[in-house]
């Protein structure tokens, strides 16, 4: 019974947790409703990296590049065609004539995303470790440098504002299972297997027969449209947005949740999103005082100490993350 | 070529400078990844530590600041060690790493607190700053304190050498960088060898803040922090495994950056990080265990 049952755990788990989140931000003053929102997003993001850090072990510090491509894609081709012009002048004629709707423009993002990740994933595949992580971290530097200088694919250096605020509650935790769904389907596919193994024991998996380079090109593609598809539903969270929001902070904080959540599981990376974004509003919060059952006035720049001293505790006293990398269980094996 | 016209001595004196930080920063983290394989991102952190002592000790005599910060810097390098290196031992790379990220944060964020005290972000180190003027070397504008990073570097290096080469800890060191469990099997003692390694990027962390301190005085939270990434990817493209490749990685990003600066005009510059990383990533395909690693192949795993 329970391992017949495990997989539908292993799923309704973490999908739950979020539409819970999801109804709660439904019900809350609207100026509280964004730091739920923020953290629903955040799960799909952090999910979108889980998708190839935690299942193929290679360390990537790249998948910021693609929330930001995703959320840049989604953000230029939502901005109403009247103001365009006017915000955006320099836009290649593609871009500045056309104008789509906000479904079209999350799955324009995911393709884009998808599309990018291939591109860059074709070579850098073949490494792994350090070289891996600082390959691709000079791709998000790179993608960096090109978004903010280059005016004809977007706003360069300025702030991408006028795109429409559509992710509300629906939208924010329909997207977040979405991509936990998809998540899920692949890890428990054969394609999904074959990476694990390749994580656990690259040597064996090699000899097994495992094509390494193509399973993670594989994930590093799934893991860029899923970033794509989360940046596009951070722009139309925001409204606005500029480089610097999808660039190192980003990178650091949403790979700290995952680490911090477990590395290896989605049960991991849905828990790790959730409670970190969850502290850091409350204490965000509690910098301008709260009540608690008590008056909590924490003095300003607190909030980052007690983050970070968190964050660093979690991972010296547990490094395996609060969900120990495991998924959901309901018994005990 | 108008744009060589102005590579002229004073810059490359100026890179030459740059490259002998950064060689000492890549050693510091260097040592370090030798016996724990821990990429230490918080090692900026340290180098700020030192820079804020610099600035808040500017009224004393130059040398108690100088002794203040290396005491500062080191005791927090060891504070880091123990507390924060030894209960990860052993976990995988992306914990160790993320958790310095942690660490590097919670540091920059108590030194936002404190600098914020007086309601003005950033403090200034003036007592050291002299150094920064420049004399003329044979016609040459060159400023004091490169002259004094080139050879506090090139002492540093060579006594480091010794102490490697000459000395029984050192051998340990090397012993324990090379296999760790063979060298402990061998009767090395584990923690006094991370406890020395520690110790001494903890003394090159402190002069690097003197150096780094001098050549830029305004002190803010995220003072070295683009340092530490630049020589992080140096060290990483010099090959990490061996210390002198590592150095010479270190050495080159930054002789490189300066020459780059030195150079090209700003508004030439917009796509240059483009480049220079897209230069990296080559590097990395083409020689993924370091553009200094010779001779030696990627190791096969044998099942």
């Amino acid at each position: 019974m329970s391992r017949r049952l495990a997989p539908v755990v292993e799923l309704l788990g973490p999908a739950l947790l979020v539409v819970a989140v999801g109804a709660i931000s439904a019900g809350v003053s609207r100026a509280n409703e964004i730091y739920f929102l923020n953290a629903i997003v955040s799960v799909a993001i952090v999910v979108a990296i889980y998708v190839f850090v935690g299942i193929s072990g290679v360390l990537s510090f790249g998948q910021i590049s693609f929330v930001a491509v995703g959320a840049f894609t989604a953000g230029v081709f939502t901005v109403p065609l009247d103001s365009k012009r006017g915000v955006l002048p320099d836009l290649f004629p593609l871009l500045r004539n056309h104008t789509v709707g906000n479904v079209p423009s999350l799955l324009l993002a995911a393709a884009v995303g998808g599309l990018f990740a291939f591109v860059v994933g074709l070579p850098l595949m073949r490494l792994s470790g350090l070289a891996a992580g600082i390959a691709t971290f000079a791709v998000l530097e790179i993608t960096h440098n090109v978004l903010r200088e280059w005016t004809k694919i977007g706003p360069g250096a300025t702030t991408l504002s006028l795109v429409p605020e559509t992710t509300g509650p629906l939208q924010a935790t329909l997207g977040a299972v979405v991509a936990i769904v998809v998540a899920f389907l692949y890890q428990r596919s054969r394609l999904g297997r074959l990476l694990r193994a390749s994580r656990e024991d690259p040597a064996a998996a090699r000899g097994a027969g495992v094509d390494i380079h193509r399973q993670r090109l594989a994930a590093f593609t799934l893991s860029g449209a899923l970033a794509g598809f989360a940046g596009a539903l951070l722009v139309h969270l925001l409204g606005s947005m500029t480089t610097e929001q999808v660039y190192l902070e980003l990178t650091f904080l949403t790979l700290a949740m995952l680490v911090v959540g477990g590395l290896t599981s989605l049960w991991g990376a849905v828990v790790g999103a959730l409670a970190i974004s969850g502290l850091d509003s409350f204490l965000s919060q509690a910098e301008q005082g709260i009540h608690v059952g008590f008056k909590l006035d924490l003095p300003s720049g607190t909030r980052l100490v007690i983050l970070s001293t968190i964050m660093a505790l979690v991972l010296i006293l547990r490094p395996s993350g609060l969900t120990g990398g495991r998924e959901l269980r309901l018994w005990r094996r | 070529m108008n744009v060589l016209a102005s590579l002229d001595a004073s810059t490359l004196s100026d890179a030459l400078g740059l490259g002998a930080i950064y060689a000492l920063m890549a050693v510091g983290i260097g040592l370090v990844f030798g016996v724990l394989r821990l990429v230490n991102f918080a090692y900026g952190q340290l180098v700020m530590a030192g820079a804020y002592t610099l600035a808040f000790t500017s009224g004393w005599p130059v040398a108690a600041g100088i002794v203040t910060c290396f005491a500062v810097v080191i005791a927090l390098s060891l504070a880091m060690d123990r507390v924060v290196f030894r209960p990860l031992r052993g976990q995988s790379p992306a914990v160790m790493l993320v958790t310095t990220f942690a660490i590097a944060f919670l540091l920059q964020a108590i030194a936002l607190i404190v600098d914020l005290r007086n309601n003005q972000l950033g403090e200034v180190a003036a007592s050291i700053a002299p150094l920064n003027q420049a004399v003329s070397v044979g016609g040459v504008d060159v400023r004091k304190v490169t002259i004094v990073a080139v050879v506090v570097a090139a002492v540093a290096l060579a006594l480091l050498l010794l102490l490697l080469t000459r000395t029984t800890i050192g051998l340990h060191t090397r012993a324990a960088a090379a296999d760790f469990r063979t060298a402990r099997l061998l009767g090395v003692r584990a923690n006094r060898v991370i406890a020395f390694a520690v110790l001494l990027s903890g003394v090159l962390a402190a002069i690097v803040a003197v150096l780094l301190t001098v050549q830029s005085p305004f002190v803010q939270p995220d003072f070295a922090l683009e340092d530490t990434i630049v020589v992080l990817v140096g060290v990483v493209v010099g090959g990490i495994d061996r210390l002198w490749t590592a150095t010479l990685g270190g050495f080159l990003i930054g002789f490189a950056s300066g020459v780059i600066n030195g150079v090209l005009p700003t508004d030439k510059t917009v796509y240059l990080p483009s480049a220079v990383f897209a230069l990296v990533i080559l590097v990395l395909l083409l020689r993924p265990a370091g553009l200094f690693a010779w001779g030696r192949r990627a190791a096969v795993e044998r099942v």
